[in-house]
């Protein structure tokens, strides 16, 4: 092993949210820091786990979100939690944001997992979870392996730098 | 004039960085990529990514809302 191996700063991350908005820190910080020489493991349990699903299907809603306001016509778009709570509105909220996300030259959830995978960042899926939602390996991408609380623990105990989103 | 140029006009964070340190594996250890970029939040973060990884930002200028970032490869 060389002296720059040797040096190579470490960083876990344990990604336990699968809205649309709350995807994007985890994969933006993850591929970041790959970016900049960090060895990265995302270890993904509870709702995490949409992340890694073959086909993704990420949603925002603004319910008990009292902080999310959306740009509208110059003005922040803010609605009564009765009204988020109707049938479609979280459909229309995604949309809405998929479409600030393309105008605004922000990445894709897809684009930012290809590159997690492109630079080689560990990613763990939770056998608990699986079993737990009933889901199997099968419903997840590729490249994806699959470990518990111990598998991460190792990980983080020599870890620089771990978080929980 | 850069051995590379990447275009990432109209990307926000953290593209420009992410295509940036693609685009230095197609840089030679001594030559240079130019990143044109829009993102007002690149020249921190060009700065910060240059610092951490030991290349070396050579040039950070702006003009007509375009950033221009020189950056040598070094590692």
């Amino acid at each position: 092993m060389t002296d720059a191996e040797n040096n190579t700063k470490t960083m876990t991350i344990i990604v336990t949210k699968g809205s649309l908005d709350w995807a994007y820190p985890p994969l933006i910080l993850g591929t970041t820091a790959a970016a900049m020489g960090v060895d990265v493991t995302l270890f993904f349990t509870f709702y995490g786990l949409e992340i890694l699903k073959k086909k993704l299907d990420l949603q925002v809603t603004a319910l008990g979100n009292a902080a999310m306001k959306m740009p509208l016509a110059g003005m922040h778009m803010t609605m009564p939690n009765i009204v988020n709570m109707l049938p479609g509105v979280d459909a229309g909220a995604t949309m809405m944001m998929k479409n600030l996300i393309k105008k605004k030259g922000v990445a894709s959830i897809e684009e930012l997992r290809e590159a997690a995978i492109e630079s080689d960042i560990k990613m763990i899926a939770c056998q608990m979870t699986l079993d737990l939602f009933e889901y199997s390996r099968d419903d997840l991408i590729d490249g994806v392996e699959i470990g518990g609380a111990a598998t991460y623990m190792e990980k983080a105990l020599k870890s620089d730098i771990n978080l929980f989103i | 004039m850069a051995d590379k140029t990447l275009d990432a006009k109209g990307l926000n964070c953290p593209l420009p960085i992410l295509r940036a340190k693609k685009s230095l594996k197609d840089v030679p250890t001594g030559g240079t990529l130019e990143v044109l970029a829009t993102d007002p939040g690149s020249v921190a973060d060009f700065a910060a990514f240059c610092r951490t990884t030991g290349n070396e930002l050579m040039e950070s200028t702006a003009a007509d809302g375009v950033y221009r970032f020189l950056i040598k490869h070094v590692a």
